[in-house]
């Protein structure tokens, strides 16, 4: 089995500092990480290729800096990966990065499956990997929190929904987007950092993927940000901070209050 | 023929039409009106039923286009993506907004890239640009640190989704009318290379913490698995579902459906009260759109402070048995 995971890098934002003035991210000092939501994708990838045998090959679009999350997936268990690097490709929205990923996996050739993270978590969409799937015309299913079995052309899936979850049956090669739940990453291997510092890996630019000029980058891309504001989170609630048993008594019996006032209770 | 008009994409199940569908028709309804064009509802599914189709007129659309095949009686990519794609090609609206479900995040996605427009996803506002009759799409990024406002100046139909419970729907006004128009597409386009097998419902009570009212969430601060189930209780109380901060789940109390935060759920409940979660930028990413927040933390300096309506500085373990007394008395009131 054949199994491509294309990953992103993304700023760690568990601590992200936003400038007060200018309202962007603060980036010195922050680390690039492989977008937390993909690691069970790779994970997937190499646990299917342990069961059944065969490739996992990472692909990530980015900065050449990126090369480190090529390297973290290789070091997790991915067999090979590929950069896609370029000038033409920076500023690309959802519709243009699934674009060069996708010319990317028909660069690569025929594989059985392609498994994306639910979403980055920088930029929360969740829309490459049904773009990418879209791109390249094969059936997608988003959502999967189980591989319940591998047939001969198809593969029996669970997907979870708001409410519960479907039990799918989608034929091969496919592409699926996985959540969470799925399975636990395992951390790179001291061997596998070893094969990855090792291993050689191609950094494609536009002409060794067949893309078109216009379809790339922010050139390409059908959507604009106009503008990037800093949100307001502060509510100025109320905050009580009871000291003995009778103001604690008192701070409760006005939580009550309050609910009661906000037609809650 | 240039594009125009805007369109929601309802969601059915069962026949029945959902909720999200009626909060798309508000947003939909103050796009069209600023633009002065008909606001069009959208619905895919086997039967649907026709009192469920008139509602979406009573609650804001001029047109409902309707597609019934037994084919689109449950969602699955192909053939909702195939017939959508058919029915812009026919009508060329110059909006599409579909919820940012399951479905929504699924079907417009691939939606965009079929008919070469650009999509923004999960919005918490949309407007039009007085200007340029652009539609104006705002939605949080990097972990909602952000507020992005995004464009499609060149491409049609515009397309977003929409955060599901981030407005509420219009009131039903009976004297309404419009048109429900049912159209046909080539029954080809309903081949799908997917198969629904069956469905498992989540059995698990205060699981689905999307649709819940009223959220009641614990963190690492229960210290033990046994001491959890303090937030079941409450939650039971309220009628409501019961959330967890990432610790919480990765410590096994609670299973991932459950989470809240960037990793986890986006949710915006009518009362989001949580008790030992301090507050991490992903999980305030998940919670503030919430209409009311309540937090209970011993550290007065934690993070979720500063988003809560009310906060209690305290230890749970004193406060919520005495909250649960409390609301027990009242309810009996």
């Amino acid at each position: 089995m054949k199994v491509l995971v294309p990953i992103k890098q993304v700023p760690e934002t568990s601590n992200v500092k936003m400038d007060p003035v200018t309202g962007t991210m603060v980036r010195d000092g922050v680390e690039p990480i492989i977008n937390p939501l993909d690691l069970y994708a790779i994970e997937e990838g190499v646990r299917l290729k342990e069961q059944v045998g065969g490739e996992v090959v990472a692909l990530s679009m980015g900065p050449p800096k990126a090369i480190l999350a090529i390297k973290e997936a290789i070091a997790m268990g991915c067999d090979d990966g590929v950069l896609l690097s370029d000038r033409a490709f920076a500023g690309a929205d959802t519709w243009a990065t699934s674009y060069v990923l996708a010319q990317a996996i028909k660069k690569i050739g025929a594989c059985d499956l392609i498994i994306c993270g639910e979403r980055a978590t920088d930029g929360d969409t969740g829309q490459v990997g049904p773009g990418i799937a879209t791109w390249l015309d094969i059936p997608f299913v988003t959502y999967i929190s189980k591989i319940i079995e591998i047939r001969e052309n198809s593969l029996l899936i669970e997907r979870m929904v708001e409410d519960g979850y479907e039990i799918l049956e989608i034929e091969t090669p496919c592409l699926l987007t996985v959540v969470k739940e799925i399975n636990y990453p395992r951390l790179p291997s001291l061997r596998g950092k070893q094969r990855a510092r090792q291993t050689e890996n191609p950094v494609w630019g536009p002409t060794d993927i067949d893309a078109r000029a216009k379809n790339l980058g922010l050139k390409g891309s059908p959507t604009r940000v106009v503008k990037i504001s800093t949100p307001q989170v502060t509510r100025n609630g109320k905050l009580l901070a009871p000291k003995d048993e009778k103001e604690i008594e008192s701070a409760v019996d006005q939580l009550i209050e309050f609910l009661q006032e906000k037609e809650i209770v | 023929m240039s594009y125009k008009g805007v369109w929601i994409l309802g969601e059915q199940e069962a026949g029945n039409v959902k909720s999200v569908s009626h909060e798309l028709l508000k947003r939909g309804r103050a796009l069209a009106d600023k633009l002065g064009v008909e606001l069009t509802a959208v619905m895919l599914g086997k039967k649907i039923a026709k009192e469920g189709l008139r509602e979406l007129i009573y609650r804001g659309a001029d047109r409902v286009i309707v597609i019934e095949d037994p084919a689109l009686e449950y969602f699955l990519p192909e053939p909702y993506i195939n017939t959508l794609e058919a029915l812009i090609k026919r009508h060329k609206p110059e909006i599409l907004i579909a919820s940012a479900t399951s479905t929504g995040r699924t079907v417009a996605p691939a939606l965009a890239i079929r008919s070469n427009t650009g999509l923004t996803a999960d919005c918490t506002g949309l407007d039009i640009d007085e200007e340029s009759g652009n539609l104006i799409q705002t939605r949080p990024a990097i972990g909602g640190n952000i507020l992005a406002t995004i464009k499609t100046p060149n491409h049609r139909p515009q397309m977003a989704t929409v955060r599901p419970h981030s407005n509420k729907p219009l009131d039903p006004n009976p004297d309404r009318t419009g048109h429900i128009n049912y159209e046909f597409v080539e029954p080809t386009l309903f081949k799908s290379r997917t198969k629904r097998l069956e469905f498992r419902k989540n059995e698990e009570a205060g699981s689905n913490i999307q649709d819940a009212e009223i959220v009641i969430a614990g963190g690492k601060g229960f210290k033990k698995d046994e001491h959890f189930k303090m937030v079941h209780e409450i939650a039971a109380l309220l009628d409501g579902a019961v959330g967890a901060s990432r610790d919480a789940v990765d410590l096994g109390w609670a299973t991932y459906p459950h989470q809240v935060g960037l990793s986890g759920k986006t949710i915006s409940p009518k009362l989001y009260l949580c008790a030992g979660i301090s507050g991490s930028v992903q999980h305030l990413a998940g919670i503030k759109t919430s209409e009311t927040i309540v937090a209970i933390n011993n550290d007065p300096e934690a993070q979720i402070f500063h988003v809560a309506d009310f906060g209690i500085v305290g230890d749970l373990f004193e406060l919520l048995p005495l909250i649960k007394q409390k609301l027990q008395a009242v309810k009996k009131a």
